[in-house]
């Protein structure tokens, strides 16, 4: 027990752990949907302390790693013109693309900035008029209120030097279609939080009735986690499968209304390739044809682009639950968080990151 | 990108037409865009994702979880930047 004495409330994480492990009496499979519970959950030993029918397999909540290839190819590509400032969140920065990644293009002296909100790219464009700015527009559901507030705001005021390279990813159709693979394993889901809190709850309702699984939408950190799977476990036990709020802090039933008006009017659904998932219907957003002057791809031909994954990473294996990182040929030998060969490894938020930097090597 | 921090509005004003705060992150502050929370006030605390409040906190339930958030911050300047990614020599 020697993890649960650093939560911040041990005894209640003791006293969580202690009823999960006295409500569990068959082997059960939970994911936890998103990066950040992850990383929480390897930092703080939670998987080594539940009883051991419990499996926490890691899911595909983490942008960074999900965002295609030739997405990230096209963000070299039109970052490396010399009349662009290309604008992201600075955790794009090191995914590795075909050739090389984005800090490279910077060094080579690309103007490449990194912006903590979306909005300062939006400012750049004002201060800038004479050059091209593109923002690269990754995430879930949690960055889409924002990347489709900067979208609105240029076109309101005409801001015809800015655009943005979408590639946004939408969390339950993903939760859906590993649920719907022959190879699937998930029994129970802990759903994001963050998500949760921007969409509400009620697109996940027909997914847990129709693969019989229960989903609870859970927070972030330590006590949360154990509460979200305490009643993943107690659903399972007793044979239901509801959709629950452990994140009730937070989460509204109905989310964030005026956020979904927004990216509503700015982005529309479409289907997505994810990074070592491939294609899943309906599972991302693209910007809307009364805004396609602010899309970089329209505006930017990109040419041809022949991309080119690693052979040795098994990063969809792992971002399907299937398989751990710690069963990867190459964790911690030819890739590492220096050198990642996979986008698992680059963000912080990824299954291979959390497995390297806690050294969990079983 | 993903990480949602909890932190305590501590000014509002208007920045281009758009409601916008000051946020204190236990003690880093930045600007935040509150258009999502247009009912929000002064002290009360929000979750702020890539730039944007997201939703308005149970003020008790923000106090509790703000412990580790300065556990977060620790561990941050361990390796030279602030809870938000930013360089700690780097004055904001
Ligand atoms: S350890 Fe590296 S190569 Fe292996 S799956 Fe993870 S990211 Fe890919």
């Amino acid at each position: 027990m020697k993890y649960l004495d650093e939560f911040r409330d041990p005894v209640l994480a003791k006293k969580i752990v202690a009823e999960i492990n006295a409500t569990v009496t068959r082997p059960w499979v939970i994911m936890e949907i998103c990066g950040g519970q992850t990383h929480s959950i390897i930092r703080n030993g939670i998987d080594q302390v539940l009883a051991k029918e419990i499996e926490l397999v890691h899911g595909p909540g983490c942008p960074v790693c999900v965002t295609p290839l030739e997405i990230i190819d096209k963000a070299i590509e039109i970052a490396s013109r010399p009349d662009v400032i290309f604008t992201s969140f600075g955790d794009m920065l090191r995914v590795p693309g075909s050739k090389k990644d984005l800090f490279m293009v910077k060094s080579e002296g690309g103007d490449v900035r990194t912006v903590y909100s979306p909005l300062e790219a939006v400012e750049i464009a004002r201060n800038n008029p004479d050059k091209e700015v593109v923002f690269f527009a990754v995430g879930f559901e949690t960055t889409a209120p924002g990347n489709s507030m900067a979208i609105y705001t240029a076109a309101k005021e005409r801001l015809t030097n800015f655009s943005e390279l979408v590639s946004h990813v939408l969390v339950p159709p993903a939760m859906e279609a590993l649920l719907s693979s022959p190879d699937n394993r998930v029994q129970g889901y802990l759903a994001a939080g963050h998500v949760c809190t921007v969409m509400g709850l009620e697109e996940y309702i027909p997914i847990a009735q129709k693969y019989h699984v229960p989903i609870v939408a859970t927070g972030f950190e330590p006590i949360d986690i154990l509460e979200g799977i305490l009643l993943v476990v107690k659903q399972l036990e007793e044979g239901r499968c509801d959709v629950e709020n452990q994140y009730l802090r937070s989460v509204k039933l109905k989310g964030n209304i005026p956020a979904q008006n927004i990216i509503q009017k700015v982005y529309k659904v479409t289907n997505r390739k994810w990074r070592g998932i491939g294609e899943i219907p309906r599972s991302g957003l693209s910007i809307r044809e009364e805004y396609i002057d602010f899309d970089a791809e329209k505006k930017f031909s990109v040419g041809d682009i022949n991309t080119m994954e690693s052979d040795l990473c098994i990063s969809g294996e792992i971002l399907q639950g299937l398989k751990k990182p710690h069963e990867c040929p190459a964790f911690g030998k030819e890739c590492t968080p220096t050198h990642p060969l996979g986008a698992t490894m680059v963000s912080a938020e990824g299954a291979c990151a959390a497995y390297y930097k806690y050294q969990r090597l079983r | 990108m993903c990480l949602g921090i909890p932190g305590k509005v501590i000014e509002i004003f208007d920045e281009n037409g758009l409601k916008m705060g000051k946020i204190d992150y236990s003690g880093s502050i930045n600007k935040a865009c509150l258009e999502y929370v247009p009912e929000i006030e002064i002290g009360q605390y929000t979750v702020v994702h890539a730039g944007f409040g997201i939703s308005i906190l149970d003020e008790e339930e923000a106090k509790k979880s703000l412990k580790i958030w300065e556990e977060f911050a620790d561990s941050a300047a361990q390796e030279g930047v602030d809870i938000l990614g930013n360089p700690l020599d780097e004055d904001q």
